[in-house]
């Protein structure tokens, strides 16, 4: 049951992904990102990690993806050119990135030290309490600094994008 | 029984009940605004217009469907679908009820108990901003696109508020799980006094509940923040462009919205599905003498009927709900009974209030809902659920 | 060979989820590489983003830490500040070219 679900929303995800790239309007793009996050939050939920499935859908899939969406259909650009590429990109770009993909899964495969398989429920401490009390006592300092940084990108944001006042 | 089909069954069940209080929540809602405005609503179509959403379910499935030619067509079915998925996914991870046992089955009144509960919920809603924005803009039309960029920006303001306002009950409860949130409402102070969030110490959370309510009227575009909707502004808003099936799907997912959030409410701050007073004093009959007392009052008016028709309809709704009173008083029926009893009374409640304060308030101008919310209930929210952590902290 | 080619009763293998991890990654590089809408470009970083966040959680699984999971935590929250100063930066070079594809922003190349 495991191995079904996994390969359902892998599959999803990695499909979602494909049409991300392929896809000439960047509102479709849009899409098959939010498309991915859900597939990739399931998957978080299978290997014991709820409280980061639940940020991903909250913070990226509602919030970051939402601000895309919302800049594609302000600027309204409609849909990109056919672009000119150097030959050699055209022609070998593609199997080089199998090529990459495949050296890659090779080193996964062999280089890594056996585990065990993962099943739904094998891992207990991606509850919100767990992670919570690692997050304020152990990594405080980061969290601290990310919350600084958070107000210093609101402060960019609001200074980049605003109206030149003469 | 296995998991999966215990599930699926649940599923099941969960559906069918739903689909009916969608289309009776839009049969009560007219019928509660007509009675406000002093005239009667839906009357024509079966006794006293209870058979209404049927025949608007069938003048909307057999309305002329039509695609303008300037839309953009994928996107523009798309949206109806999103809307209502991300509308009606949070149905399952609500519970109804308490633990019961059915035919030797040992089970929960919830389709899935997840630790994370309330935040999924909170997140899935969010993704209904999708919905209508990709609505305002896939209908090619300026009014639709302000329309729907309105609404959208409109949700994800009054979600920070609604966020703030929902952590400051759950510092209290210290869990994020539906089931472990009313468990831990349940119970009496000096024997009487529930111990739902809005009454429990160390500060009772009846800022944050009112709060709540009024981001959830925001979140929802319900009156008085439907601006963006509303008929004598931008035309229709967002489905501006739609008909039949599709417009039903926007009007099923406001629908299913609002329940949604009336039942959040009441899990966060009403106690779920725990009696207003404690089951040794007689909470567990209240509903058999509400049902039986509707009945001998349907009976009393159908004696000095009003209208013609009345003189036999009146006398059957008495039978009827005497049956149901009836119904209350098996005690096989009781553990599953009562407490939907009292979850759907106090989410009907709120319902209620929903629908009361469209008849009743004027609606917001736009300018006006955005300053609400980041001047007013964005700051508002913060001190309360400062107040509330300094409270949990020092008690 | 027998059908289906995995026993239907145990796990899934962890490599699994690092080679989708790593498919998903290729496909935001290739993304970010080919592609001439900058906001385009933009959403295949963040693509790129996602992926890592699954080796961290794949890898918090096989520890049995949830170390992983706090890292992960912090990438979203890195990626949120991001897009929200990439996006204010895509409105400007916007509203002083007129356009968005990454081609035609090069007046400081030779």
């Amino acid at each position: 049951m495991d191995i079904v679900l996994f390969l359902l929303f892998a599959g999803v995800a990695v499909v979602c992904a494909l049409n991300l790239v392929i896809q000439k309007h960047p509102i479709a793009s849009a899409l098959s990102l939010i498309g991915v996050m859900a597939a990739l939050a399931a998957i978080y939920l299978q290997l014991g990690g709820e409280f980061i499935a639940a940020a991903q859908l909250v913070v990226y899939a509602g919030a970051i993806m939402v601000l895309f969406v919302f800049v594609i259909m302000l600027l309204n650009e409609g849909k990109e050119r056919k672009a000119k590429r150097l030959l050699w990109v055209s022609i070998g770009g593609l199997p080089l990135l199998f090529v990459f993909v495949a050296l890659i899964h090779f080193m996964i495969t062999h280089l890594l030290p056996a585990s065990e398989n993962v099943q739904f429920g094998g891992f207990t401490d991606g509850t919100a309490a767990a992670i919570g009390t690692k997050l304020f006592t152990a990594y405080l300092l980061p969290f601290e600094v990310t919350s600084v940084l958070i107000l210093i990108a609101i402060v960019g944001a609001i200074v980049l994008a605003r109206k030149e006042v003469d | 029984m296995p998991y999966i089909v215990l599930s699926v069954i649940k599923l099941l069940i969960v559906v069918l009940i739903l689909m009916h209080v969608l289309a009776y929540l839009q049969w009560v809602e007219r019928k509660v605004i007509a009675h406000v405005q002093l005239r009667v609503g839906p009357r024509r179509v079966g006794p006293h217009g209870l058979l209404q959403p049927l025949a608007d379910v069938i003048k909307l499935v057999t309305k002329e469907g039509m695609l303008p030619s300037h839309v953009n067509t994928p996107f523009y079915f798309l949206a109806p679908f999103i809307a209502v998925l991300f509308a009606l996914i949070p149905m399952c991870l609500i519970p109804y009820g308490g633990d019961i046992t059915v035919f030797g089955i040992h089970t929960t009144m919830q389709v899935t108990d997840v630790s994370v509960g309330v935040l999924l919920v909170f997140g899935l809603s969010g993704m209904g901003v999708y919905g209508v924005a990709l609505a305002g803009w896939a209908s090619n039309n300026k009014y639709s696109l302000m329309g729907g960029l309105r609404s959208s920006a409109q949700m994800i303001s009054y979600e920070l508020p609604m966020a703030m306002a929902i952590a400051a009950p759950l510092l209290i409860l210290n869990t994020l799980s539906f089931r472990h949130m009313v468990d831990g409402q349940a119970g009496f102070y000096f024997g009487f006094i529930p111990k739902w969030t809005i009454f429990q110490g160390p500060i009772p959370q009846i800022f944050s509940f009112i709060l709540f309510m009024i981001a959830a009227f925001a979140e929802t575009n319900r009156v008085p923040f439907d601006l963006p909707e509303a008929e004598n502004e931008l035309v229709a808003g967002f489905h501006t462009e739609y008909s039949s099936m599709t417009f039903a799907a926007f009007f099923m997912a406001e629908y299913a919205n609002m329940i949604t959030v009336s039942c959040i409410a009441t899990l966060l701050f009403l106690g779920g599905w725990h009696p207003l007073w404690p089951a040794a004093y007689g909470s567990s009959f209240l509903a058999p003498v509400i049902f039986a007392a509707s009945g001998l009052v349907c009976f009393s008016h159908g004696l000095r009927p009003a209208r013609p028709l009345d003189r036999i309809t009146l006398p059957v709704f008495g039978v009827l709900f005497l049956g149901l009173a009836a119904l209350f008083l098996i005690p096989a029926g009781q553990q599953i009974l009562i407490p939907l009893f009292w979850f759907g009374a106090k989410t009907g409640f709120i319902l209620f209030v929903f629908i009361w304060v469209r008849a009743t308030l004027p609606r917001f101008r736009y300018d006006q809902l955005m300053g609400f919310a980041w001047t007013f209930m964005f700051p508002v929210a913060l001190i309360n659920l400062f107040v509330t952590a300094l409270g949990v902290a020092l008690s | 060979m027998p059908f289906p080619p995995f026993s239907l009763v145990a796990g899934v293998p962890l490599t699994w989820y690092l080679t989708l991890s790593v498919i998903l990654f290729a496909l935001g590089v290739a993304g970010f590489l080919f592609r001439r809408n900058i906001i385009t470009v933009f959403m295949s970083i963040e693509l790129m983003l996602n992926a890592v966040n699954l080796t961290f959680i794949a890898f918090s699984y096989k520890l049995k830490q949830n170390d992983g999971h706090i890292f992960s935590f912090f990438v979203m929250v890195v990626a949120a500040a991001e897009a929200a100063v990439g996006l204010a930066i895509i409105l400007t070079v916007f509203k002083n070219r007129q356009t968005l594809e990454i081609d035609e922003v090069s007046s400081l190349k030779d």
